[in-house]
């Protein structure tokens, strides 16, 4: 077999902004010597082919003869040559391998790619080193040489074929312990001990496929032991004694608070929460939408790009996997403050800026290649998240009413479409139940996946051309714990026969559990009837995408795994999902302090900028143009407004294709706090409930048709500290959803978000729930943005402010009259009261429309004796502004009667922020709100 | 009769719902094929009046945006897309078919070709914009009244919408920059926007003097990066809620689809 390695270099005198990038960072890195900087593109080919072969796949595929030419390869002085580990999905060099078959070089076998970065100036080797870890690899995924090249490996390794037995009937407590330790299970005693009765009972010990798939199916990430646990509560007061009232014995926090607030709505047209891979809610006669938001925050820590890709690709299957097609992509980013100071963050971990780089670019790369909008979102900068970030991925989907099979049937097919399957990701579902520490990144490499969104996209056109002609009884997407939990769910009644030499490989040497285990993306799993079994075969040759009969369902319960026809695994679905015992947790926690309300700022105009300059304020247009929000057509408000698409929008407004002329929309809104997790979990619940839902209200969506998710991020919960404040989370999560009558419809936890120092200390992240809302919008011509439309107008603020942290117990009806008052067409522009309050508010609005917005202070409803000046920038929940043209102030007001609403400005025409009320009249250009803002 | 648009969808295709979209709206009969099922049977492709490549990240992009795609082209098809350029039937690519044009020679198509209707070797390219990155943002694309580009014949209003990419920057050589200009094959081109003169955002990616779409000499072929096809009804415009309009893209797909029905 010849191997080859060929480079490709932009012509002399044609710009790289690639390059030009490179040159910035290092700049910003501090490497001063450095004056040029050249990039090549490295490909390595094995096969049989000759040199004519290869001229033809240079010419005609590798180069874009305009800029690019092939090149020699040759040493440099100062170089750093980078390739990825094997394993390691190379996109690239699959495409390199599909475009040799359209020239007819059938010879090539294996591709692999990699850059050359050449550097010219002063740079020692030393400094190379440091650019390669800092700027131009990381160890999880790429290896580099600052002294040679690197060159991959193309040897194919045999795999033995042979499952291992784990011998556990007669370990002792200690020894399951290690034993749970050392594979890294994530089972705690009373799991392995369950584990060990059950085979002692067989008479005989588990296989490693049998182990493997057990800690899978009972982690943390798949069961949610945490949420079902039954906890003792104590509750104490500030001055430390018990609240025996608050205190007691909490019967499982979903059962209790998030599934029972939805029965008690019972809303109709909730079509299914909590028991698919997304929740489901209607939208029209024919259509119902999904929406679903899941978490990626440890493979991100180690892996920014490929942690956040694939959390958009793992999220997005979820929403295929309820037949639904991806309509809109949400994202939530929570990083440490990107000025951190590197000595401040500990060892082993990347630096928040790199981090939100990797995490930017890993979302843009999926969502605008799958062609799915990203419509909305926010990032939030917090020291408590340096060393844990938290990478929110959400997904909205459209399918037909009735139109997603649930149940398979005794002798259907188990067929796995998409990606081929490789060793990626082994053990990310406990890896992500897990703490990190220094050492993370070193042992659980293999958690992280680089993500193949093109081949996502064929899996989805494969699902729908089913989905359409009635060809599965069933589906659902590998994700966390691959094979073996999308097979061990799906067949958790009916069991099912599988053979693991018919999943096709990426390359050779993967044992059976590895096989069954691996979390290679993009694969869907489906029950096909025998009957349509040569229709979806068809489908996906079309579509150039593997298809694989794996196995085929039984009737009796029992899960068996072969390989090459020996049995390496046989669990009964009965065990294997009910045999988990459940957990006794403790979980204590005091209540806060009163509320301390800051004085009225010294110097409104300065504190106005400061707030407006602050990084969980300022526009984040940089990053959002990075998403394609516009693909599909159907964005009708998009995420910045106004007359130069700089002000920020509230929430999106999506039209779906499937119903473009129906004049109905779905808007997405979220809201997050985790300041407020740290005093009060059970005020940062009702806080962000509201938000999400004043997000979407503000927009236009009907506030008697709202559904809420539930992501909660949180440290381990096996400190009764942490589990405290979830628990007080939950019950404000219960006690806010029935208030606004939102119903949850799907959620997840993150839980064991802590990092440990060197001194082994394990810190927290802050408890942050997010609340994503799905609004349906009844009339898309009726939704309004928060850019200030016309000089004259009056601005209404609705809602008043008070000094508690929770909505007003009017909120909930003050909504049901503002969106009356919208559908009335009686809302010129409207802007919910966030991060920086009133005057934040205010601002925003006037940037928007380059039109000046004058406030008077004194005119605030406010209670609890609360000051103008206090009111400026205090954030309280519950508080829209409102711009109202003259000809429908009274109107307005009429349909807001009996409710907070007080006309505190009007919109001028002198672009200009003009503040009342509380001191000397203080006056801001818009043009500077708008620098401050922009951040130029 | 509805002239018969295919549009043409290839392995990381993703806006061809959006362009058949506005086909149907410009009074066409869009069907949405995969290129596997035009390869085993390429003599189909004459039964369509338009062709249509949408946007989307062919084989994504691995290798340049629409580098395999103009591949494809140039082999599997390269004989049914000859005589459809031959029969001078329309053609329009949008932001990855643009790409894939380019690439493949047919924009901006001047020069010897090796035998008729095929494509003369690359002229052109559209590369990584000058951010270093991909960018979403609407813009303004001013018509060149001469040129000879079905597409735009008659257009005299500027068109808004969209652009979406990260490779969109044209880049030639002076000669051929001055050769496109002389014939007036450069019918749109990124106009300043408000508040924004001449260069970024108005043109979003630095492409040589503001060249958003290219056509062929003889006004058949149109590409061009931004997408029309996602401005086709008021609601989407950004200025939407203001009472802001804006050109139509539209306007393009009903002057393809019109010259295709009297073909």
């Amino acid at each position: 077999m010849r191997v080859v390695r060929m480079e490709v270099a932009k012509k002399p005198g044609i710009r790289d902004p690639r390059a030009e990038k490179l040159l910035r960072e290092l700049a910003h890195l501090g490497v001063a010597g450095v004056r040029s900087v050249v990039i090549r593109d490295v490909f390595h080919f094995a096969g049989d082919f000759d040199d004519r072969d290869l001229r033809l796949l240079g010419e005609r595929l590798l180069v874009d003869p305009v800029i690019e030419e092939l090149v020699a390869p040759r040493r440099f002085e100062a170089a750093v040559d980078v390739a990825l580990l094997p394993g390691v999905t190379d996109t690239v060099a699959e495409t390199v391998l599909e475009g040799a078959r359209l020239l007819g070089v059938l010879g090539l076998v294996r591709a692999a790619t990699g850059h050359l970065y050449a550097f010219e100036g002063a740079v020692d080797a030393a400094q190379l080193e440091r650019i390669a870890a800092e700027l131009l690899a990381n160890p999880v995924i790429q290896r580099w040489s600052v002294v040679g090249s690197v060159s991959p490996s193309f040897d194919a390794t045999p795999a033995s074929g042979d499952a291992c037995e784990i011998p556990l009937t007669g370990a002792d407590d200690a020894r399951l312990s290690e034993l749970s330790r050392e594979r890294r299970l994530s089972l705690d005693l009373a799991e392995m001990q369950a584990i060990r009765a059950h085979f002692a009972g067989l008479g005989r010990e588990p296989t490693d496929l049998e182990l493997e798939m057990l800690a899978q199916t009972w982690s943390e990430h798949c069961v949610h032991k945490t949420f079902r646990a039954r906890i003792t509560y104590t509750e104490r007061r500030a001055d430390g004694t018990v609240d025996e009232a608050a205190s007691g014995v909490v019967d499982g926090l979903l059962n209790s608070y998030i599934r029972a607030a939805t029965e008690a709505l019972d809303r109709p047209w909730v079509r299914s929460a909590f028991v698919d891979n997304a929740g489901i809610v209607a939208f029209d006669e024919r259509w119902d939408v999904a929406f679903k938001v899941e978490t990626h925050n440890h493979p991100s820590a180690l892996e920014p790009f490929g942690g956040a890709n694939t959390g958009v690709g793992g999220v997005v299957r979820d929403v295929i996997g309820v037949s639904a097609r991806p309509i809109a992509v949400t994202d939530v980013l929570c990083f440490g403050p990107l000025d951190t100071a590197p000595e401040a963050l500990p060892a082993g971990a990347l630096h928040p800026a790199r981090i939100e780089a990797g995490v930017v670019h890993g979302i843009e790369d999926y969502g605008n290649k799958m062609g799915i909008p990203t419509v909305n979102g926010a990032i939030v900068y917090d020291p408590g998240y340096a060393a844990n970030p938290l990478v929110y991925c959400g997904c909205v989907g459209v399918l037909p009413r009735d139109g997603h099979p649930t149940t398979p049937e005794p002798g259907d097919l188990v067929v796995v479409i998409g990606g081929k399957t490789g060793r990626d990701g082994l053990r990310g579902a406990t890896f992500s139940s897990m703490e990190m520490d220094a050492a993370t990144g070193v042992v659980s490499g293999g958690a992280v996946q680089i993500g193949h969104p093109v081949h996502e996209k064929q899996a989805l056109e494969v699902v729908l051309a089913a989905r359409d002609a009635g060809l599965y009884h069933a589906i659902t997407d590998c994700g966390a714990g691959g094979l073996s939990s999308a097979v061990g769910e799906m067949a958790a009644t009916l069991g099912a026969d599988i053979e693991l030499t018919r999943v096709p490989l990426k390359y050779t040497g993967l044992e059976p559990w590895e096989i069954w285990l691996s979390e290679a993306q993009e694969r869907m799993v489906l029950a096909v009837g025998p009957a349509a079994w040569p229709q979806v075969q068809a489908i996906a040759r079309l579509h150039a995408i593997p298809c694989d009969a794996v196995g085929t369902f039984r009737a009796d319960g029992l899960l068996r795994i072969t390989y090459e026809g020996r049995v390496v695994g046989e669990l009964d679905a009965g065990f294997l999902h009910a045999g988990i015992p459940r957990r006794n947790m403790v979980a204590e926690w005091t209540q806060p302090g009163p509320e301390v309300i800051d004085l009225a700022p010294q110097d409104i105009a300065a504190e106005l900028l400061r707030w407006l300059a602050d990084p969980n304020v300022s526009s984040k247009e940089d990053v959002v143009r990075r998403y394609d929000h516009e693909v599909q057509g159907g964005t009708v408000v998009k995420p910045f407004v106004g007359v130069a698409a700089d002000g920020p929008g509230d929430a999106a407004v999506l039209v779906p294709q499937e119903a473009a002329d129906g004049g109905v929309g779905v808007a997405l809104g979220v809201g997050v706090d985790p300041r407020l997790g740290r005093r009060d979990p059970y005020a940062m619940a009702w806080a962000v409930v509201d938000e999400a839902i004043r997000n979407v209200v503000a927009v236009g969506a009907d506030p008697a048709q709202i559904a809420i998710l539930d992501n909660f991020c949180w440290g381990n919960p096996s400190l009764p500290d942490r589990l405290g404040s979830l628990v007080r989370c939950c019950r404000g999560c219960y006690d806010a959803a029935v208030a606004y009558g939102t119903p949850f419809v799907s959620g997840k936890d993150s839980l064991n978000n802590e990092w440990r120092d060197a001194c082994g200390v394990s810190h927290p992240i802050p408890p942050t729930l997010l609340i994503s809302a799905l609004g349906r919008v009844p009339d898309v011509t009726r939704t309004a943005t928060s850019d200030a439309k016309a000089a004259g107008d009056a601005l209404y603020l609705v809602g008043v402010t008070r000094s508690s942290l929770l909505p007003p117990s009017d909120a909930p009806a003050l909504y049901v009259a503002l969106h009356q008052a919208m559908r009335a067409g009686l809302v010129r522009a409207c802007h919910d009261l966030s991060e920086g309050g009133l005057l934040v508010c205010a601002a925003e609005m006037a940037i928007g429309g380059r039109l000046g917005v004058t406030v008077d202070l004194a005119a605030v409803p406010a209670a609890d004796g609360l000051t103008p000046g206090q009111v400026a920038f205090l954030e309280r929940p519950g508080r829209l502004l409102v711009e109202v043209a003259p000809a429908g102030a009274a109107a307005f007001e009429a349909a807001l009667a009996g409710h907070a609403c007080a006309a505190v400005g009007a919109v001028t025409a002198t672009a200009e922020l003009v503040v009342s009320g509380a001191g000397a009249e203080v006056r801001v250009a818009v043009e500077a709100l708008r620098a401050a803002f922009r951040g130029r | 009769m509805k002239p018969p648009v295919l549009v043409l969808r290839v392995t990381g295709t993703n806006r061809d719902h959006d362009a058949a979209r506005a086909c149907a709206l410009a009074g066409g009969a869009p069907e949405i094929v995969h290129v596997n099922a035009l390869a085993e049977d390429p003599g189909r492709l004459a039964d369509y009046r338009m062709l249509v490549l949408p946007g989307g990240f062919s084989y994504g992009d691995d290798l340049g945006a629409g580098k395999v795609w103009a591949l494809l082209l140039q082999t599997l098809l390269s004989a049914s897309l000859g005589d459809f350029v031959a029969a001078g039937r329309p053609i329009i690519g949008i932001c990855n078919g643009f790409q894939a044009l380019v690439k493949a020679g047919f924009l901006p198509g001047f020069g010897q070709a090796p035998r008729p209707g095929a494509a003369p070797r690359q002229a052109a390219t559209l590369t990584h914009n000058d951010s270093g990155h991909f960018e979403c943002r609407w813009v303004e694309l001013a018509p060149d009244p001469a040129s000879p580009c079905v597409f735009t014949r008659g257009l005299s209003e500027p068109i808004t919408c969209p652009v979406a990419h990260g490779e969109g920057k044209l880049v030639a050589s002076p000669a051929v920059l001055s050769e496109i200009e002389q014939g007036h094959l450069a019918p749109l081109r990124y106009a300043p926007t408000a508040g924004h003169p001449a260069g970024y955002p108005g043109n979003p990616n630095g492409s040589a003097r503001h060249i958003a779409a290219l056509t062929n000499p003889a006004g058949t072929i149109l590409g061009l990066m931004p997408h029309p096809e996602d401005h086709i009804t008021p609601e989407q415009h950004p200025g939407y809620h203001r009472g802001a309009r804006g050109g139509s893209g539209l306007a393009l797909f009903e002057r393809g689809v019109a010259y295709a029905a009297q073909l």
